[in-house]
């Protein structure tokens, strides 16, 4: 069955910044066609984990396995040309150029026909801003285009550092059923680092919640999301009665 | 057709016009020759610096590789006997090319004031080991014979023939280049400029391809620099000195940096508000090069060939 494949296995990962634990032994195994979502608090390690994947940190220890090969360490150059693309946070596009020659610009890289730069506009529903440039672009619009620059390449995993950060909240739930469209469309494999517990609820089959370096629970958006510890640290409780009333019924 | 798309698609066309062109109008203004020879060869180095300014980066030692053609001419002709124009220029643009390759492996690890410090000291070395060593000719270099070209004549070549010759060659270069920029890897120059990250996590390396631009504006510097030697007669370590870097920049931003053809206008350009400065303010021909430059910036900052831009521009809302 497909999705027992596990295609990305990370074992022991750790890595430290100064006195600081980024990750504590993180071993996870991330299957084929699944879409895992990532969450806790700011400096939970989230964001380490992609970018120990993707090459952008080396970890200082554990290794990387990608459909069984080990790519602990590789450049992101050859980690994506291997099949794994990546957004970013901070959308990193070419500003100077239009979202079509961003698209084109990809395309050359990949060594793709640059005519098919209109049809992976539209697919993002893109078209209307081909022709303005990347850097004035609203960021709903960047993300976006972010993300179809990661996906030019064909890769079998996507992961996305929080696609809806900045955005507004009334754009956030369009933006993400865009990107899964073509994500099951494609049948990607993909992970998304997501601060919205409703986004994650909502769009991933697996949750992956990080607390000081370290994986605290890992299972369906249901069990982890009323896992006690995730509650206890990450989604915080429900809060009581406010004090005032609670000083009123004294 | 609109005509900037069609322009877009006939550089070969076009390349091949403005080298009649050029080649009509230095047979008409005979005077100008040797004016527009020089322009010529200096384009062709500033026409490399275009390559890495796309990328983001600034050299100030393209003087290096265009003082390595010339010595290589030099050289050649002085301790091998090559007299023909041919095996000397390509020995001039190789010569070159070797020596940015050897560099490039270091200075593709840099960017930004690093790399632009780095390309002046290693230009500033060249200098320094040719002023001291006798067998290149000391500070007062060596002068350098017209070279002959084995189909047009047995002896030295004629003016006319050499500026002909240096059109064709820049008409050349200027097509192969503009199809390099039309490549993916040419077109990764301005994207490079925007955003390595990106460029990596599309699976090219930056580096690489910042060793490849660099190789190929040494090689048309080296061209540069075997052209000028023909033409002057005489090379000296001058060639290398910081300040002919400096005008090789001045050079590229004043034509500009959108096409291969912008260095060529930029280093006419600078030429003729020389020479024309020279000869009717002689005593603040300095004061009228460094106000022409403000004016550009100001008014043109992306150089001369944006006037053709904006005329193009103009022509397609009509047509």
């Amino acid at each position: 069955m497909s999705e027992s494949i596990v295609l990305i296995s990370a074992r022991n990962l750790r890595k430290q910044f100064g006195a600081v634990f980024a990750a504590r032994d993180i071993t996870v195994d991330i299957h084929a066609h699944s879409v895992s979502g990532l969450i806790g608090t700011n400096g939970a390690g989230k964001t380490t984990f992609v970018n120990m994947l993707t090459g952008y940190l080396k970890p200082d220890q554990g290794q990387i396995f990608f459909d069984g090969q080990e790519i602990t360490g590789r450049p992101p150059r050859e980690i994506t040309r291997m099949g794994i693309a990546r957004s970013f946070q901070i959308p990193q596009l070419f500003d100077s150029l239009t979202a079509v020659e961003n698209v084109e610009t990809a395309l050359g890289i990949v060594g793709k026909p640059l005519d098919q730069a209109q049809e992976i506009l539209a697919r993002f529903e893109l078209t209307q801003f081909a022709g303005s440039l990347a850097g004035i672009l609203p960021e709903g619009v960047r993300k976006l285009l972010d993300i179809a620059l990661a996906m030019v390449a064909d890769p079998r995993v996507l992961l996305l550092d929080e696609p809806t950060s900045g955005v507004d909240s009334s754009e956030k739930f369009e933006i993400m059923d865009r990107i899964m469209k073509i994500v099951r469309e494609a049948e990607v494999t993909a992970m998304f680092v997501e601060h919205d517990m409703e986004v994650v609820r909502r769009y991933s089959d697996r949750v992956l919640a990080f607390y000081d370096g370290a994986i605290l629970a890992a299972g369906s958006p249901e069990e982890v999301m009323q896992d006690e510890k995730v509650l206890e640290y990450i989604i915080g409780r429900p809060l009581r009665a406010p004090l005032a009333q609670e000083g009123a019924h004294a | 057709m609109k005509v900037s798309s069609m322009l877009r698609q006939q550089h070969a066309l076009i390349a091949l016009l403005a080298t009649l062109v050029l080649i009509a109008l230095g047979i008409g203004l005979s005077s100008w020759q040797f004016v527009v020879v020089v322009a010529l060869a200096k384009g062709l180095a500033a026409l490399g610096l275009v390559l890495l300014l796309r990328c983001g980066l600034v050299s100030f030692g393209q003087g290096l590789y265009y003082c390595a053609g010339a010595y290589a001419v030099g050289m050649a002709m002085s301790y091998l006997g090559i007299r023909d124009l041919v095996p000397l220029l390509l020995l001039a643009t190789v010569s070159a090319a070797l020596i940015a390759a050897l560099l490039g492996v270091l200075l593709s690890r840099y960017r930004d004031i690093f790399f632009a410090i780095l390309t002046l000291a290693f230009t500033m070395i060249l200098y320094g080991l040719l002023i001291r060593n006798p067998v290149l000719g000391g500070s007062d270099g060596f002068n350098v014979l017209s070279p002959g070209f084995f189909l047009l004549a047995d002896g030295a070549l004629s003016r006319r023939t050499m500026f002909i010759i240096t059109a064709v060659v820049v008409g050349v270069s200027i097509w192969a280049v503009q199809r390099y920029l039309a490549t993916p890897m040419g077109r990764l120059g301005p994207a490079m400029k925007d955003n390595e990250i990106r460029v990596e996590y599309l699976g090219a390396s930056a580096r690489r391809n910042i060793f490849w631009n660099y190789t190929l504006a040494g090689a048309l510097a080296g061209l540069g620099g075997g052209l000028t030697s023909f033409s002057i007669g005489h090379i000296d370590p001058d060639l290398a000195f910081w300040t002919t870097s400096g005008e090789f920049l001045f050079i590229a931003i004043l034509g500009g940096t959108r096409n291969a053809y912008a260095p060529f206008l930029g280093a006419i350009a600078l030429e003729l508000i020389r020479s024309l400065a020279f000869q009717y303010v002689p005593n603040a021909w300095q004061i009228v090069i460094g106000v022409s430059m403000l004016v550009i910036i100001i008014f043109l900052p992306g150089g001369l060939i944006s006037i053709a831009r904006l005329w193009l521009r103009s022509s397609a809302r009509g047509g």
